[in-house]
């Protein structure tokens, strides 16, 4: 009798905790959904083709769009790739064929590490490299800090995929007689292709959204600039800035500019997730 | 007659020297090799140079202040140049400290329901939407926060918690919007993702074997989580938790814009705050003399060497448990 009652409690103990474990699921879903719906209907109304085409205006005149900070998050997402992409895959590539070395494990380590040096030290970094020397602000300040921020996120998915193309391709390549570094060109690189693109366009994910680094790197232009010198507006610094003001009209182009971000970031990722799966998916079907 | 014999010397010398290095480069292998060694060695050079410039750029503020830096209120750049970040230090330990305490229970909570509990077609989607959380940009949970996440949720909870407990030193005095408690909260929304994924993976690397013992041994799902898992992963799953922690201390656009940015060192959690990220990403293009810029650049040093150890701490913790687990994948 006391072993059933017994045995009664720890059913029940376990319904109850595993319940919880699924609403702490549900739980951590409900931002997600609360945050998606509400900028979608908060950012629609103020949404046309002016605002992706035309400037800021002062505040009262109507219209006006962002299109400055459009094109200046294309030119610094674009200066850090350019920073970023080809160390990263080299590294990469070095990591992924020195596994089980000092140096590999380090370099492995070193950029999980990077990884998680919040971004607005990051910022701080590239004020003292090129603002502070050059004194003034700059679209390739913005650009480089972007750049370290994507540095160890190319660097992680490249190796992750690098590691998935077969041995096989690898020593087939070596065994005809070419060499190490035409290997990777013409054989690994391609093999691992859209593993390549999946870790850029995860980066850009990450750096197109980040506006702590651009406060004093970048640090905002209301005007059309693609000159890398001169400072530049990107869409998350816009979303802050309209956001913090007292205006309405500028906290509705907030959640339209912040509806636009959140299209491009997320549209990046899922893409960038469905190719992993597509690439896991078929290079599993290789290796049998 | 010396220097044509010069010339010879040194022309022969340099065709020497190609005929010893030509082979070690014939294929373009050595190169090929050393490029990707730079490269390492360049991501190495990052760290090092971001600690490198941050200790030279603080050294006005160093010099002036020393060690009482950490311990002195007084941040007055205006009147008597006085400066010491105790209530940027006291700010980011609360506000990272309320993150913890409401995403580690829910963030463990979904990882187990994820790794052990969903149904096969749920896991994917789930997974999906919880790395889509982590993928939202800072600066737009700021923007929530501010204007749906405080007036919708937070202020109808800090009045309640002011009125219920209001007598308590934590919540006493009147209710802010912004405040230190609607930045911990809403870190907790934005740590949850890392944590729940981190933790899910630790506990998918724990063997089946493990699982099948305590469930022959008569273990329900719940004894098998909670006696077997949770224990075997513990060490996984506080790096996951550490890792959360790194990500709260050094979140910066998000909390800048909900908590109020108010340099009072109350112990209220409904009153606004300052943290060490708000303070720098406020008042660095305010800076107009050289040691005030130093002061914040080492509130940036410190920012960094703290992050430093905490992820270096949750690393090797997650990377003892889940490094030849099943699923290995890129976190960010």
């Amino acid at each position: 009798m006391s072993d059933g009652r017994r045995l009664d409690l720890r059913k029940t103990v376990n319904v109850f905790m595993l319940g919880l474990a699924g609403a702490a699921t549900l739980l951590a879903i409900v931002p997600l959904v609360w945050i998606l719906v509400y900028i979608v209907r908060q950012g629609a109304p103020a949404l046309s083709l002016d605002f992706f085409t035309h400037l800021p205006t002062p505040v009262g005149v109507p219209g006006g769009g962002i299109l400055n900070a459009i094109v200046g998050s294309a030119l610094t997402v674009g200066i850090g790739l350019a920073v970023a992409a080809p160390v990263a895959v080299l590294a990469a590539i070095y990591v992924a064929s020195h596994p089980n070395t000092a140096m590999g494990l380090g370099l492995r380590f070193a950029t999980d590490v990077i990884s998680g040096v919040p971004s607005i030290v990051m910022g701080i970094f590239a004020y003292t490299l090129i603002v502070l020397p050059q004194r003034h602000f700059s679209a390739l300040a913005g650009g480089v800090a972007l750049g370290f921020i994507m540095l160890p996120v190319i660097t992680r998915t490249t190796e992750e995929m690098l590691r998935l193309v077969p041995t096989s391709l690898h020593e087939g390549s070596l065994a005809l007689g070419a060499t190490s570094w035409k290997t990777y060109l013409a054989v690994v690189l391609p093999a691992a292709g859209n593993g390549l693109l999946t870790g850029v366009m995860l980066a850009v994910a990450r750096a197109a959204g980040e506006a702590a680094p651009m406060l004093f790197t970048a640090f905002g232009n209301p005007f059309l600039n693609t000159n890398v010198e001169n400072p530049v507006a990107t869409l998350p610094h816009t979303v802050f800035v309209y956001a913090n003001s007292p205006y309405d009209d500028w906290r509705a182009k907030a959640w339209a500019t912040a509806l636009v971000l959140i299209t491009l970031v997320l549209a990046f990722n899922v893409s960038a997730r469905l190719l992993v799966w597509w690439r896991t998916r078929r290079l599993g079907t290789v290796t049998l | 007659m010396q220097p044509d014999r010069t010339l010879r010397w040194r022309s022969w010398s340099l065709g020497d020297l190609a005929k010893r290095v030509r082979p070690l480069w014939l294929h373009g292998d050595r190169l090929f090799w050393l490029l990707t060694v730079m490269a390492g060695l360049g991501i190495l050079a990052l760290v090092s140079g971001i600690g490198y410039e941050l200790w030279v750029n603080s050294s006005l503020a160093r010099r002036a202040f020393g060690w009482s830096f950490l311990l002195s209120s007084r941040w007055d750049p205006a009147i008597d140049q006085s400066f010491g970040a105790l209530p940027f230090l006291q700010g980011t330990l609360i506000t990272s400290a309320i993150a913890l305490l409401v995403a580690v229970p829910v963030g463990v909570g979904a990882a187990v329901f994820l790794a052990e509990l969903s149904p096969d077609w749920l896991r994917q989607p789930l997974g999906f939407l919880i790395e889509l959380l982590a993928a939202v940009p800072s600066v737009v949970y700021g923007l929530w926060g501010l204007f749906a996440f405080i007036p919708v949720f937070l202020r109808p909870l800090a009045e309640a918690l002011s009125r219920g407990a209001g007598f308590l030193p934590l919540f006493e005095g009147p209710v802010f919007g912004p405040s230190r408690l609607a930045a911990g909260l809403l870190l907790a929304i934005m740590i949850l993702p890392i944590i729940a994924a981190v933790s899910r993976d630790v506990l998918r690397a724990i063997p089946v074997a493990q699982r099948e013992a305590a469930l022959a041994l008569g273990a329900t799902r719940w004894e098998v989580i909670s006696q077997v898992l949770i224990p075997y992963g513990r060490s996984g799953l506080l790096g996951a938790v550490i890792l959360g922690l790194g990500r709260a201390l050094g979140e910066t656009i998000a909390v800048t814009m909900v908590i109020g940015n108010n340099l009072d060192l109350t112990a209220s959690l409904l009153h606004p705050g300052y943290t060490m990220a708000s303070i720098i990403a406020n008042e660095f293009t305010e800076a107009t003399y050289d040691l005030y810029l130093h002061a914040l650049i080492e509130i940036g040093l410190i920012l960094f060497l703290v992050t430093l150890v905490v992820n270096l701490l949750a690393r090797l913790l997650v990377w003892g448990v889940a490094r030849r687990g099943p699923q290995e994948e890129a976190r960010a």
